[in-house]
Parts: C-alpha cells; sequence; structure tokens
C-alpha cells in the first residue's frame, strides 16, 4: 500500500470525503440506537433538537463548549510544536484553584480590574504547571506524554487534598467544595438574563489571538517550523528549546482559562467535577479542527452539541448518553481519515 | 547491437511500461542482456532506472510488457520467483544485517524454516570457494557491523552467488567506493562474466560505464533513448545522451588566494554514535579558495560540517574566525558570522517540506529586519524576497505560496542555495552539494559555488564524488576516521593517490586499513 500526494483535489473529494465521514458517524449511531430499541430517526431528531432546537438548548451548547474552546487552543497550540501536551485537565484545575483563590476575598478591587488580574493569574498558574514536564523534556529527554498525562492525576488528588483541607467551604456542610466567588469576580452574562456568560466571548478572543500568533507572529512562525521538522529548525538557527517553553506557557495558560471560566462565569466555586474530562475532550476538539484554531471553536461547538443533545435525548428516549461519546469516536475516526483522503490518495499493491 | 549476437539472451524486456499517477516511469522498455556481457544502465535522476530495475526483480508490477529469463517468462511481481530465475540484486543501500557474520547474512532466508541447522560447513566451503572464484576477499566469520563499506558490497555480491544468480543487477554499485575498491569491484565483475554471468551496472557515473560495459543503454523520462556499444561512443556523447542536450561542466580559473576566513587548530569532537568526531584536526579556509574534502562517507565529514555549520563546538582545540566572533557558537552564530551552509541531506534538515517556498526562505533570517519588525512577521517582504530569490536562482516553482515538498530536488537545492548565498557570505560550507540532482541542477550549483568562490568567498566542498572534488577544488584534504591529510594543491594528486589516503594510508600513527 502508497499513498500518493494530490496537488489539485478535486471539490468533490474535498467535500464529498468529510461529508461521507458525517454519513458514516450517523449511520454508525442509527445502529446503535437501534440495538438499544429506539428509533434511530427520532433519536437523531432529538439529539439535534436537544443541542440547537431552541434558544435555551443552543446557549446551552455554547456555554458547554466554552472550556473545550480553551482546552481545544491549549491542545492545538502544543501539538503544532508537537509538544503533546496530555496535560491540559491539570492546567485547567490549577486556573480553577487560583481563580477560587483571588477570587473568594482575597483580593478586593472593583471587577473591571479583579477579573483581568485573576485571568491573568490563573494562566500563568497553568502555564507554570506546563512548564516543569517542558524543562524535564528539553533539559532531560523525559517523555512528555506521560509526564503530563501523569500530571493530572497528581493534580486532581491534590485538589481532593486542598477540598478536604485548606480550602474546604466552612459552610458547606461537609461536602468537599471550595467557598463561592465574590460578586466582584464573577463574569458578566453575555445576554443579560440568559445563562451564557463571558467567558464564551473570552474563548472567541483566545481563539482570535492564537490565531493571529500562528500567522503573523515570529512566535507562530518558529513553533509552525518546530512541529513540523525540529531538525531544520534547529540547523536553520531557530532556538529549538526556547520555542517549546514559550509554547508550553501558552498552551498552559490557554487551559488554565478553561478553569477560570467555568468557576468564575457557571459554577461559582470549585468542586471536584469541575470537569469532566474538558482537558482530554480539548485533544478531539484540536484533532477534528486539523489545530486549526478559528476551528477549534467549530469543532468545540460541534462536540458540545452532541454532548448536550446526547443528554437530552437520553431522558426523552431512553437511549443511553454513552452513544454521544460513541458519536465522537466514530466522527474523530472518520473525519481525520477523510481530510486525509483529501491530500493523498491510496494506492494498493 | 553489441560483439556477438549470437551469444544466449538471458533476459528479455519487452516493452515495459509503469505508470504513477500522470508520471510514465517506463514507457516502452525494450533489450535483451546476454551471456557473459556487462550492460550499462545509465540516466539521470528520475531517469526510471531504479523502477525499471524494481520491476524486473518484482517489487513493482508493470502496467504493460513482459520480462523473460533464460528463455521462461517472469512471473510479475514477485521477488521470489525472480530469485528463483537466477536474478541477483545488489541495492545501493545494503541490506545486511549489521549484528550476524557475513556467513549467517548468505545464508540469511535460504534455509527451511523447518530444518534446524543451518549446515554451516557446507556453506562455509562453498562461500570460500565462490570467494576465491570471484575475488571477493572476505572473511566468512567476521560480523558484518565490523567491515568496510566495500567489504559489505562483497558480502551483497556472494549472497546473490550463493543464491546461483546468473544474472547480476549492480544499482549504483560505486557510489561508497574509493577507487581501490572500485578498481576491485571491476575485476570481479570481469571474472563473473567470464564464468558466463551477466551483469547489469546501473550508474550516472559516465567514467566508470566506459570503464567496465561492453554496451550501454541510454534512459531519460522513461524510455531507451540510445544503445550504443561502449567502444564505439565516448564520456561526451553519452553524457548529451543522457541529458538531451549539449554539457559543458563548468572549471574554475586560475586565482591567488586571500586570507585565512577560518582556521581549525588541533579541534576534536566528540563521537556520534556511528559517525566518528574529529580527531586533531587542522584546516584552513582562504578567501577565494575552494577547499575539497574528500573520503568515504562517515569517516568524519558530518562532524565537520557541523563544527563549521554551528550545531557541534569543539571539544578540544580552537576555531578562528575573521573576523572572530564573540557568541557562543550556534547554527545562528554561523549565520551571523557570514557562514552560509548547503546541508548533506536536503529533505532533513534543509527545508521544512510544508512549509511554502517563502517560508523556507526565511528559515534563516525570519528573526531580522526586514522580514520581521517586534516579533511581527512581515509577509508581503518575505513574499518578496522569496520570489527574487526563485528569479535569481532559477528555482522551477508555480510561486513563493507552494509548498517546497512539491518541488524536485534540484529546485529544492536551488532554494537552499539561493538563500545561503542571497547573504553574500564569507565563508560557505557546501555539504554534498549536488547529491542527487541531475545533470543542469548539478552544472548550476558548481557554476554558482565558483562564482561565490571568485567573489572572494571561502568555499568548502564536502563530497563522496572523487570528480567533483578533483574538478572544482584549488585544495583537497582527505579525511579518514576524523584525521585530516596535509591540503594537496589542484591536480597534484591523481585519483589513485587520493585513494590511498581515503583507505586511510599515509596518515601519520593511523591503524591502516587492509
Amino acid at each position: 500500500m502508497r499513498l500518493e500526494p494530490i496537488a489539485n483535489p478535486t471539490a468533490l473529494r474535498l467535500f464529498g470525503l468529510p461529508a461521507a465521514a458525517l454519513a458514516l458517524t450517523v449511520l454508525i449511531a442509527s445502529l446503535l440506537a437501534l440495538m438499544a430499541g429506539a428509533n434511530p430517526f427520532d433519536t437523531l431528531g432529538l439529539i439535534v433538537k436537544g443541542a440547537a432546537g431552541s434558544k435555551f438548548a443552543l446557549l446551552e451548547t455554547l456555554n458547554r463548549a466554552t472550556p473545550l474552546i480553551f482546552t481545544g487552543l491549549a491542545v492545538a497550540v502544543a501539538f503544532r510544536a508537537r509538544l503533546w501536551n496530555i496535560g491540559a485537565e491539570a492546567q485547567l484545575y490549577a486556573g480553577a484553584v487560583v481563580t477560587v483563590l483571588l477570587g473568594t476575598g482575597a483580593l478586593t478591587l472593583p471587577s473591571p480590574v479583579l477579573i483581568p488580574v485573576i485571568a491573568l493569574a490563573a494562566m500563568l498558574a497553568g502555564a507554570l504547571v506546563l512548564l516543569g514536564p517542558v524543562l524535564l523534556k528539553t533539559r532531560a529527554g523525559v517523555d512528555e506524554v506521560v509526564t503530563t498525562l501523569l500530571f493530572n492525576f497528581i493534580m486532581l488528588l491534590f485538589i481532593s487534598y486542598l477540598l478536604e483541607g485548606p480550602m474546604k467551604d466552612p459552610m458547606g456542610m461537609g461536602w468537599p467544595k471550595s467557598a463561592s466567588l465574590e460578586k466582584a469576580a464573577r463574569l458578566p452574562r453575555l445576554v443579560e438574563g440568559l445563562r451564557l456568560h463571558w467567558g464564551f466571548g473570552l474563548a472567541l478572543i483566545a481563539a482570535a489571538v492564537v490565531w493571529v500568533i500562528q500567522g503573523r507572529t515570529t512566535l507562530g512562525f518558529e513553533i509552525r517550523a518546530v512541529g513540523l521538522n525540529i531538525d531544520a529548525a534547529r540547523f536553520a538557527g531557530i532556538p529549538v528549546n526556547r520555542v517549546l517553553v514559550k509554547t508550553a506557557l501558552l498552551s498552559g495558560g490557554l487551559a488554565a482559562l478553561a478553569g477560570f471560566s467555568e468557576v468564575a462565569g457557571l459554577k461559582g466555586n470549585l468542586t471536584l467535577d469541575l470537569s469532566p474530562g474538558y482537558g482530554y475532550t480539548g485533544i478531539i476538539v484540536a484533532m477534528l479542527a486539523l489545530l486549526n484554531p478559528l476551528g477549534v471553536v467549530v469543532s468545540a461547538i460541534f462536540v458540545a452539541g452532541v454532548f448536550v443533545g446526547a443528554d437530552s435525548m437520553s431522558r426523552a428516549a431512553g437511549v443511553p448518553t454513552y452513544i454521544a461519546d460513541i458519536l465522537l469516536a466514530t466522527a474523530l475516526l472518520t473525519m481525520v481519515l477523510a481530510i486525509r483522503l483529501t491530500r493523498v490518495r491510496i494506492r494498493w499493491g | 547491437m553489441g560483439a556477438d549476437d549470437g551469444a544466449e539472451v538471458v533476459l528479455r524486456l519487452d516493452r515495459i511500461t509503469k505508470r504513477f499517477g500522470a508520471l510514465t516511469a517506463n514507457d516502452t522498455v525494450s533489450f535483451a542482456l546476454h551471456r557473459g556481457e556487462v550492460v550499462g544502465l545509465l540516466g539521470e535522476n528520475g531517469a526510471g532506472k531504479t523502477t525499471l530495475m524494481n520491476i524486473l526483480f518484482g517489487h513493482y508490477t508493470a502496467d504493460e510488457g513482459s520480462v523473460e529469463v533464460f528463455g521462461k517468462p517472469l512471473p510479475p511481481g514477485n521477488p521470489r520467483a525472480a530469485l528463483g530465475a537466477g536474478i541477483g540484486m545488489v541495492h545501493q543501500h545494503f541490506t545486511l544485517a549489521d549484528n550476524l557474520t557475513v556467513l549467517e547474512n548468505i545464508l540469511l532466508g535460504t534455509r527451511s524454516m523447518w530444518r534446524p541447522g543451518l549446515g554451516r560447513r557446507k556453506a562455509r566451503d562453498r562461500v570460500g570457494r565462490l570467494s576465491a572464484d570471484f575475488g571477493l576477499a572476505v572473511h566468512p566469520d567476521a560480523r558484518v557491523g565490523s567491515l568496510s563499506v566495500g567489504e559489505r558490497q562483497r558480502v551483497e555480491i556472494l549472497k546473490a552467488l550463493f543464491r546461483d544468480a546468473r544474472i547480476l543487477i549492480l544499482d549504483e554499485p560505486t557510489a561508497v567506493l574509493t577507487p581501490q575498491e572500485t578498481t576491485a569491484l571491476f575485476d570481479t565483475l570481469r571474472k563473473a562474466v567470464a564464468l558466463g554471468l551477466s551483469v547489469i551496472f546501473i550508474s550516472h557515473k559516465l567514467g566508470e560505464v566506459m570503464t567496465i560495459t561492453r554496451r550501454v543503454l541510454v534512459l531519460r523520462h522513461g524510455r531507451i533513448v540510445g544503445e550504443v556499444a561502449t567502444a564505439d561512443t565516448d564520456r561526451h556523447r553519452l553524457a548529451e545522451m543522457m541529458v538531451g542536450a549539449e554539457v559543458t561542466a563548468p572549471k574554475p580559473t586560475e586565482r591567488q588566494p586571500g586570507a585565512p576566513l577560518l582556521s581549525l587548530r588541533g579541534v576534536c569532537t566528540p563521537d556520534r554514535g556511528n559517525a566518528p568526531g574529529l580527531r586533531g584536526v587542522d584546516l584552513e579556509l582562504r578567501a577565494g579558495q575552494i577547499t575539497g574534502l574528500a573520503g568515504v562517507s562517515g569517516n568524519g565529514q558530518s562532524a565537520l560540517a557541523g563544527l563549521i555549520g554551528g550545531l557541534e563546538r569543539p571539544e578540544t582545540g580552537t576555531m578562528v574566525l575573521d573576523p572572530a566572533s564573540h557568541e557562543a557558537w550556534s547554527p545562528r552564530a554561523a549565520l551571523g558570522a557570514g557562514i552560509a551552509r548547503i546541508p548533506e541531506d536536503r529533505h532533513k534538515t534543509g527545508v521544512v517540506a510544508d512549509f511554502t517556498l517563502a517560508e523556507n526562505a526565511v528559515l534563516e533570517c525570519y528573526a531580522a529586519a526586514p522580514f520581521s519588525r517586534a516579533g511581527w512577521m512581515n509577509w508581503p517582504e518575505i513574499d518578496r524576497f522569496a520570489a527574487r530569490i526563485i528569479d535569481t536562482y532559477d528555482v522551477r516553482c508555480p510561486g513563493p505560496r507552494t509548498r517546497i515538498r512539491l518541488l524536485s530536488g534540484g529546485n529544492m537545492q536551488k532554494l537552499i542555495l539561493g538563500r545561503a548565498l542571497d547573504p553574500g557570505p564569507r565563508v560557505i560550507l557546501a555539504n554534498q552539494p549536488v547529491r542527487g540532482l541531475d545533470i543542469g541542477a548539478v552544472t548550476f550549483v558548481h557554476a554558482q559555488l565558483i562564482a561565490a568562490r571568485d567573489a572572494g568567498a571561502a568555499v568548502l566542498l564536502i563530497s563522496e564524488d572523487l570528480d567533483e572534488i578533483m574538478a572544482l577544488s584549488d585544495v583537497i584534504h582527505v579525511i579518514y576516521e576524523g584525521r585530516l591529510s596535509p591540503g594537496f594543491a589542484r591536480a597534484s594528486k591523481t585519483p589513485a593517490e587520493l585513494g590511498v589516503w581515503m583507505a586511510g594510508h599515509g596518515f601519520a600513527g593511523a591503524e591502516h586499513a587492509a
């Protein structure tokens, strides 16, 4: 089997293959719905309706997409440089912890000053969490996949300790949760009266900023060069290790914003279930977007929609919500393959 | 064609056509190989030589046409059948297991899995006989990892002979050999044809084709464009046939060298895996001079290139630049000191394949004005710069926004050359600058290096091709196991004399190789 590059793919190939991937995903989901004893058309209809069928549903989807945009961006930035940051989950929680520490009375500032200060501090915390693994990589050659992944567990256990100990809410009736943020530290609603908060706006801005960094700045140029061919980058005099450190700071900071926005925009306090794996789902989001920062916004909304839609469908049709995970996994596999096939042709023999 | 058409035909290719997408790699290629002759298959890179041999050996299946061996049709796409029919192939890159002995390598794959033991004793006798008959001296119990490149090639040939090959295909067999080893290989081939074997000798080196073959087939763009008896032609005419146009190689004129711009004194660098470091190297690169570095690959060329290119620092000894560089030594410091680098492996270290031409053009200088200011890339300026390089250095491409992956090796190399030469460097490190290029591109690159030398640059030319070194260099050093020979002035040594140095003789206190 050989792969032949295609210089100028036809429109049919360019749009037909991703469409076919989507169709295959839907087909597999339908079969699963059948197995669960439900009508596949109803099931899929309920998912779409649950994700985008009403203003409420749509805003719920965008709310759910917000942390995924941040973690998706964090992963996309790092993967561009072939820095395999699997630890967005840990960086997210680092951002959340700092948000709670500073937002529960440690700082008394007017809201327009307090919120940016907290956001920046959260970013710094996330950046520092990733700095350790990346220095181990550049100085000692330790594989960052292992260190960043394991850091997630260290961080979760650390949070668990904090919530049972120093950060435990004295008014929490014994539940392992932190005190709630002051009003001044809370992100305002994006639209008055609706649940969507400014975190979503911040996520869109972050995506735009990352897009500009990648395309317009020397740092973006360096990140792409290091990711595509580290030997050529080193030979050409690009300071590879410094670029990796900068990438890590950016990636960790972005992931931390997910924690900041979830605490300050939505939950108001820190619990151990703040993130149902947003750090890991960020990898799916980034891969589906082919690491394009603007694509991350679209794919995060798609992924959030599948989760929100499946939740609501599950309540109505009695099909387990696991179908959401299967849908996403299938979508990722088929879509990545389809997009690859728009660029190469497979020759057998 | 050929001297004795009466001889038995051992191999016949009949109208072989092979297409890869829009590219026709072989276009109705037909020829016959007779018993006891060496036929040269000549052609530039991409002319279709390797594709044709891969079809013959069963790695590819031809779209049209057929192959006959000893009068019997050869089933397509079956390397085992090709082996069984008596075809033996010696690839450019050897396919030996380093951790096994010579004998084990020869036996590898010849024994059934179900039979216990290898039958070493019988095999050893047979290998001994073959060694003597064909002049292939190599110890059967030596570990392949410890052998020289020339010896490894002998093992490859023995491997084919052990399997009763009657037709030997040698793909660029001399690329890695010293002149002496090449002579020994030719002796072996003469013995082989005297014993009734037939040889297909694939090469782009005209001198060798003239020496060893009886007939020459010339491939161009997948077609056979010429079939001549070697005695009836000469190098010049073969080159013309191969390229399809008149060829004149650029020649440097005599010139008085200037001051040394880069000097090494007693420099040592550490070994890197299998690649030896430098051992007490003294070298001066002078303005207006091309210094050639000859040597069999893997003798410290990479270490020297790494040192001058900024990837490596001297462990002991000193490197002096004029003007002196005060930065910590790095690729960026080297660039800052006016050293232009043409890397050995353009795909691996020369370019970022998925970057555009424009991005690759500024890979070394993006951080400085006018290509970026305060961290912001100036894309319009970068595009203009790339367009200028494309224009000046004749890079054939759709435009500066094309991904460089889509370019041919020659055009990629021209972009690298342009990127390196455009700032007007003081020192030029050209490591294998024409490897894998067609004659047109070779001529262009050589002319540019000569022009830079005439403009006062100090050029270090590293190459495994002794002809290239001898044609261009004002001074020649030979490198062997990290040591450097004294400098030899242009035309003061014959290829054979340099070959003696390349094999490790003449170095003070050196362990002499066989």
